[in-house]
């Protein structure tokens, strides 16, 4: 099948749905790669370069779609600013187009999609399983949104990140804020703290709290009882009282940090406003927000989506296309999930694809099949994140420290039992049984203290030598055939005989090994 | 000899045998322990040899050479990873002799005691006969089942448990009969009984519980010989029995509860039978690595953690895993190995390899003594092992492993897992392991990977 790739049309917009390296890879599955002239020049990637991996290249776009059976974009499709025409007609029945389309913000979009009878699938839709974590580009470019939110930040931002003692004074280490700790926050907190920063990191699902703390952030905790765990691994809308809470919060700390990046989303919904206007101008001056959910409104109220504005000597970077900014890294990892969404499509490695439905991964992403809106999927079946921790199903721990001395113990009170059982038990012996089995019968008794007392100290590693030693000892039982073969009878002596040479082979035996492992054992 | 002197003798050799299981407390007094063991087994048999009781010594002498230089011979060849085989037919030796000296003993004293005392004597002879059955036939499956001459996995006859029951009440009865003038007909159908009983017993205990198996066996034959003494009124046997015994069985107690298993149901036979509940289904991706990238990650690691499974064992990858710890080492990295006290086929199994291979035993460490490093160590390298690295021993309630304690390779910053397919462990389970994030799977024989991983760190 052939897959072609064009030139992204959004203004502004500099990625490339595939990059040369990734050509040879869908090559060697069995497509034909065409690419429209020019399509990876804004991220840096030349024309000859794809054409060295075995592209085709192609100058006519239309051309280019219709001869094409798999379309592989970046930004769901708009209207074609040469063409005249909306891309979405330069789709046609029979074609499968692989994008981001946000079917949930465009329903007109995923309509006038469904209306040509192309099968549609949608990055945006990729289930968040860990299976598909591989071709998760939701998470790729929140990664570069984050990353490049601080990088923004300090282009902006009038001090250095880090804390210095030079000869000409003193610097304190900058300040930095991110609200929402998903895989942009994490990102962010990542580059912040790699570049001197103090971080602090708030999330409302507690579970991320580690994540954060890995990371060496410190993580703000809310005393207030509840959970904003969502299914698919994102939060959730929470109650009056918990974000009046931690409106606290960030007012509190809008006040002591220089920088505050916020990343807070809820599928499907508006950004919630986290920092107000009386936030903003409690800041020093000189303060840099990045609101990475300005796409969807904003965080910030202030937040002017596409630009940089100054409002009480605070700069508000509400960029949205952050990942754009980035483009030769963006393509690259957007290139690369969507190869492992084809490699999963192409379970044949023929060049062919399958869109199996029964597949929850392919089931997710797909939104439109063959012209039937298949969106929006059913719900994934498992949440990344578990909602309850496992320690709290997890059963108690196991006494520690065998083989240093410690001794099994039940509680006092069966200890006792077994005692009393055990003398009852023996006075019975001794009722009827004759003086000499009784002396034998102490000896026994008394031995097997003796072997519970000495065992217990013997060092777990040396379990095995325990074993072939005791095995050699054991052959001790040579000495009741010893006593044995001196008799008239042939058949005691065969007997005995038998016995005393199967006991000399333990006895050997199991001393020479012991010795053997023994001499192994060095420090 | 007088037999005053040879009781001195006996209690030498006692005290020797105990001196001897006491300096296994520690590797560096071992060797000294095996020497008084030695010498304790030597006092006894000259002075055996040389009393009064022993008058035949020719055949003894011969048969005694015999016997050593097979045991010699066998000690000379065997192979470490061969171990839990050894230390199986030798138990089954032991049991094996108990039953015949238990018959010599019959055939010898027929109409020599009278009343209470010959019914003791009896009950010594039929118990010495019975646990010297058991433990023979025992020992020969389970050294079947680790040759892997006979199928590792449980056989589970319909109503085992009515079956046991049967043949125990049985010998029971038969004992009863026995004693009221019974005859060695009735012995000879005990033995056959109790030959049939050790034989069940084993082959309804799954791989994963040899560790237990080869320690209760090791008990039993402890308790055989004791048994035993009590026949002959030998008060070095009884003693020494019963340290064997008592040793076989707190063995078993520390394997049990290293597996979070109890005794009878181990006895009783067949592994992941009471798992009881659905078990989640395991969601994920396996991310295999290769040779090349696992010797990339563990010369940026600064600290590596090895656990050595059952697996290490059958590749025979310790001499492998000991150079790649030698090369780590030289670079500076704090190496250990954590050992897991049910990995291997019996218990101190893993140490014995990795001392063959000249691992120094201070870097060897136990569960107890290694789990709470695990959140600091960069690489964990897991060889050949599965269940004793299984999270879900502790997050999966319905687990068939549920609670057994395990090495908690997962808290590591990567964990690679050598393996050389998908399949689950002995316990039939399936391993969240391999599915977690942090974890990557190196495919393949373990000693041709490792010798891959070796290859790349010298290169």
């Amino acid at each position: 099948m052939k897959i072609a790739v064009p030139r992204e049309v959004h203004a502004g917009e500099r990625r490339v749905a595939t990059t040369p390296e990734v050509v040879k890879q869908i090559i060697k599955l069995g497509f034909e790669v065409s690419v429209e002239a020019g399509a990876g020049a804004a991220a840096n990637f030349a024309d000859e370069v794809y054409a060295e991996a075995g592209a085709t290249l192609v100058s006519d776009v239309r051309a280019l779609w219709s001869e094409a059976d798999i379309i592989l974009k970046v930004r769901a499709p708009e209207q074609h600013p040469t063409l005249a025409c909306h891309e979405a007609d330069l789709l046609r029945a029979g074609q499968t187009l692989v994008a981001f389309i946000w079917a949930g913000q465009n329903p007109e979009l995923l309509e006038r999609l469904a209306k040509t009878g192309a099968t549609v699938m949608a990055m945006d839709s990729v289930p968040r399983i860990s299976r598909a974590q591989k071709m998760d580009a939701l998470s790729s470019m929140a990664n570069i949104a984050g990353y490049r939110a601080i990088v923004e930040a300090a282009g902006q931002f009038g001090r250095f990140f880090t804390g210095q003692i030079t000869a000409a004074g003193k610097v304190p280490p900058a300040k930095v804020l991110i609200i929402g700790a998903g895989v942009a926050g994490l990102a962010a907190i990542g580059a912040a703290k790699s570049m001197g920063a103090i971080v602090r990191a708030f999330d409302t699902r507690p579970e991320v709290k580690e994540q954060v703390e890995s990371m060496d952030a410190e993580f703000l905790m809310l005393d207030f009882k509840e959970e904003g765990s969502g299914t698919g691994g994102y939060a959730k809308t929470m109650s009056k009282e918990f974000i009046e809470a931690e409106m606290a919060l960030f007012a509190e700390q809008a006040k002591e940090v220089d920088i505050i990046v916020t990343t807070a989303l809820i599928p499907g919904k508006p950004a919630p406003k986290l920092i107000t206007a009386e936030m903003v101008a409690s800041m020093r001056n000189g303060s840099v927000i990045v609101d990475l959910a300005s796409e969807q409104g904003g965080n910030c109220e202030l937040t002017r989506p596409g630009e940089v504005a100054v409002v009480h000597g605070v700069s508000i970077i509400g960029y949205t296309d952050l990942p754009s900014r980035l483009a030769t890294q963006s393509s690259q990892l957007y290139a690369t999930n969507l190869r492992h969404l084809l490699t999963d499509l192409t379970p044949g490695k023929d060049g062919n694809i399958v869109v199996n439905m029964e597949d929850e991964v392919i089931r997710g992403a797909t939104v439109i099949k063959e012209g039937d809106v298949t969106w929006p999927p059913p719900p994934p079946k498992l949440s990344a994140a578990p909602p309850k921790p496992a320690a709290a199903t997890a059963p108690p721990p196991v006494a520690h420290g065998h083989g240093h001395g410690a001794k099994p113990g039940g509680s006092a009170k069966s200890t006792i039992g077994v005692l009393i059982a055990g003398a009852l038990a023996l006075w019975g012996v001794g009722s009827v049984a004759p003086a000499e089995f009784m002396s034998h019968f102490t000896v026994f008794v008394l031995a097997v203290f003796v072997g519970y007392q000495v065992i217990w100290n013997v060092t777990p590693a040396l379990h095995t030598p325990l074993m072939s030693v005791t095995n050699a000892i054991s052959g001790i039982i040579v000495i009741g055939a010893l006593l044995k073969i001196s008799t008239s009878s042939f058949l005691i002596t065969l007997l005995a005989a038998l016995a005393i040479l199967l006991a000399t082979i333990n006895i050997a035996g199991g001393f020479l090994v012991t010795q053997r492992m023994l001499r192994m054992f060095q420090k | 000899m007088s037999a005053g002197i040879v009781t001195a003798s006996y209690i030498i050799a006692a005290v020797l045998f105990i001196l001897s299981l006491g300096g296994l407390s520690h590797p560096e007094t071992a060797r000294r322990g095996n020497a008084y063991g030695i010498a304790g087994m030597a006092i006894a048999i000259i002075a055996t040899i040389f009393s009064e009781l022993v008058t035949d010594h020719f055949v003894l002498v011969v048969v005694m050479a015999i016997g050593g230089a097979i045991g010699f011979y066998a000690a000379k060849r065997v192979q470490m990873t061969e171990m839990p085989e050894l230390v199986a037919i030798l138990h089954s030796f032991v049991g094996l002799a108990a039953v015949l000296i238990g018959y010599a003993t019959y055939w010898s004293d027929e109409g020599h005691l009278m009343g209470a005392e010959r019914t003791i004597h009896e009950v010594e002879i039929y118990l010495g006969i019975l646990i010297g059955a058991v433990t023979f036939t025992g020992s020969v499956i389970a050294f079947g089942k680790l040759r892997g001459k006979i199928d590792g996995k449980p056989v589970l006859l319909p109503g085992r448990h009515w079956l046991n029951l049967g043949l125990g009440v049985l010998c029971l009865l038969l004992g009863k009969y026995f004693l009221g003038d019974g005859g060695a007909g009735t012995l000879f159908i005990m033995t056959l009984i109790a030959f049939g009983f050790g034989v069940h017993m084993v082959m309804a205990i799954g791989g994963a519980d040899m560790p237990v198996v080869v320690s209760m066996l090791n008990s039993y034959s402890g308790w055989a010989a004791a048994a035993t003494g009590f026949m002959l009124s030998n008060d070095l046997l009884i003693v020494t029995g019963a340290l064997v015994g008592s040793s076989g069985a707190i063995l078993s107690y520390i394997m049990c509860r290293a597996m979070n298993r109890n005794f009878i149901s181990v006895i009783a036979g067949g592994f992941g039978t009471s798992g009881g509940g659905a078990v989640a289904a395991i969601e994920g991706e396996v991310q295999p690595l290769s040779p090349e990238e696992t010797a990339e990650q563990l010369k940026e690691a600064s600290s590596v953690v090895i656990v050595p499974g059952y697996g290490m064992a059958v590749a025979q990858a310790q001499n492998t895993v000991y150079e790649i710890t030698r090369n780590l080492r030289e670079r500076g990295k704090n190496v250990r190995f954590a050992i897991h006290p049910v990995a291997g086929r019996m218990p101190g199994h893993m140490n014995v390899l990795l001392a063959e291979a000249r691992v120094p035993y201070d870097i060897v460490l136990e569960m107890d003594e290694i789990n709470q490093d695990f959140p600091d160590t960069d690489v964990v390298l897991v060889i050949g092992a599965n269940d004793i690295v299984n999270p879900s021993a502790q997050d999966e309630p319905n687990s068939p492993i549920a609670g057994m304690p395990v090495l908690e390779v997962w808290k590591a910053q990567t964990a690679i897992v050598m393996k050389r397919s998908m399949a689950s462990g002995y316990a039939g389970v399936d391993n969240p392991l391999f599915f977690k994030e942090n974890t990557r799977m190196l495919f393949g024989d373990a000693k041709q990977s490792l010798d891959s991983v070796l290859k790349a760190l010298q290169g």
